[in-house]
């Protein structure tokens, strides 16, 4: 719901947005790749110790992703993880440790109001829709496959 | 060699992430659903598999690579068992990292305290 705003209203929503400072997006930009590119690389390390473990390129992603994501969750509870994120923004944030790190951090945040309230529900915050977007978009694609197909 | 392209192919969907964050309103939370339902959608027209032979772990452990695995899943077991597949698929395929993200997560949260600011 917008509601109509008054004439001084927008004149100072202008002056607002003309006074916000304007992200360094140059040097946000490169800390993103800098940092994503960086996170990806470890991910292509722990991808190719299990390929050495006889799993094919195609198995040994579960794995990696798995490992990745305890990765981000530990480095979430040390602290660490939302320190890189202040530098790298979305470079902390797209690759699948900040998926973990988007679980942990809400839930450790609100362990006060209980384990299932507090830590359960709030692991949720951001994975929940995630997963609630991932899963029905793959199963609307499964559908229309499986009827093209018939 | 794969370690050069998974940094150039991760760092750039991250760097896309980052452009996001920084010209739109979005938040990170946003971010993250767009790139689940973006690897999706780019991996249900069969544009995301190039990038996965291109970039490997580059293109795996962005969360669009999360989205690849869903669709890749659904396709597989919608051939093998039909309608069920549409079903099981995505899970199926996406099972250890939601779980480890599930479990891992719930370990790490009781066990640490958030840093006091």
């Amino acid at each position: 719901m917008v509601k109509k705003l008054t004439k001084e209203q927008q004149d100072f929503q202008q002056y607002i947005n003309k006074k916000k400072p304007k992200p360094p997006y140059i040097k946000n930009a490169f800390f993103a790749f800098l940092v994503g590119g960086f996170i990806c690389t470890i991910g292509q390390f722990i991808l190719n110790f299990y390929i050495s473990l006889g799993l094919t390129f195609k198995e040994a992603g579960a794995p990696t992703s798995a490992t990745m994501v305890f990765i981000g969750a530990l480095l979430t509870g040390l602290g660490i993880y939302d320190d890189i994120g202040k530098i790298a923004g979305a470079g902390s944030v797209v690759p699948i440790t900040g998926f973990a790190n988007s679980i942990v951090s809400p839930a450790m945040e609100f362990k006060r109001e209980g384990y299932v309230f507090g830590v359960a529900a709030k692991m949720f915050v951001v994975a929940g829709p995630v997963l609630v977007y991932g899963l029905t978009s793959s199963f609307i694609v499964g559908l229309i496959y499986y009827l093209f197909k018939l | 060699m794969d370690y050069i392209m998974a940094f150039i192919i991760g760092g750039f969907i991250c760097l896309i992430g980052q452009i996001l964050i920084d010209t739109t309103k979005l938040m990170p939370a946003h971010v993250l659903v767009i790139f689940i339902v973006l690897g999706v959608l780019l991996s249900s027209i069969g544009l995301y598999q190039p990038l996965v032979d291109i970039g490997k772990a580059g293109a795996i452990i962005p969360l669009t690579g999360f989205g690849h695995t869903l669709v890749t899943g659904v396709i597989e077991d919608t051939d093998k068992y039909g309608l069920l597949g549409v079903f099981t698929g995505a899970l199926g395929a996406s099972a250890a990292g939601i779980t480890s993200a599930v479990v891992f997560g719930y370990i790490m949260a009781v066990i640490f305290n958030p840093k006091s600011k």
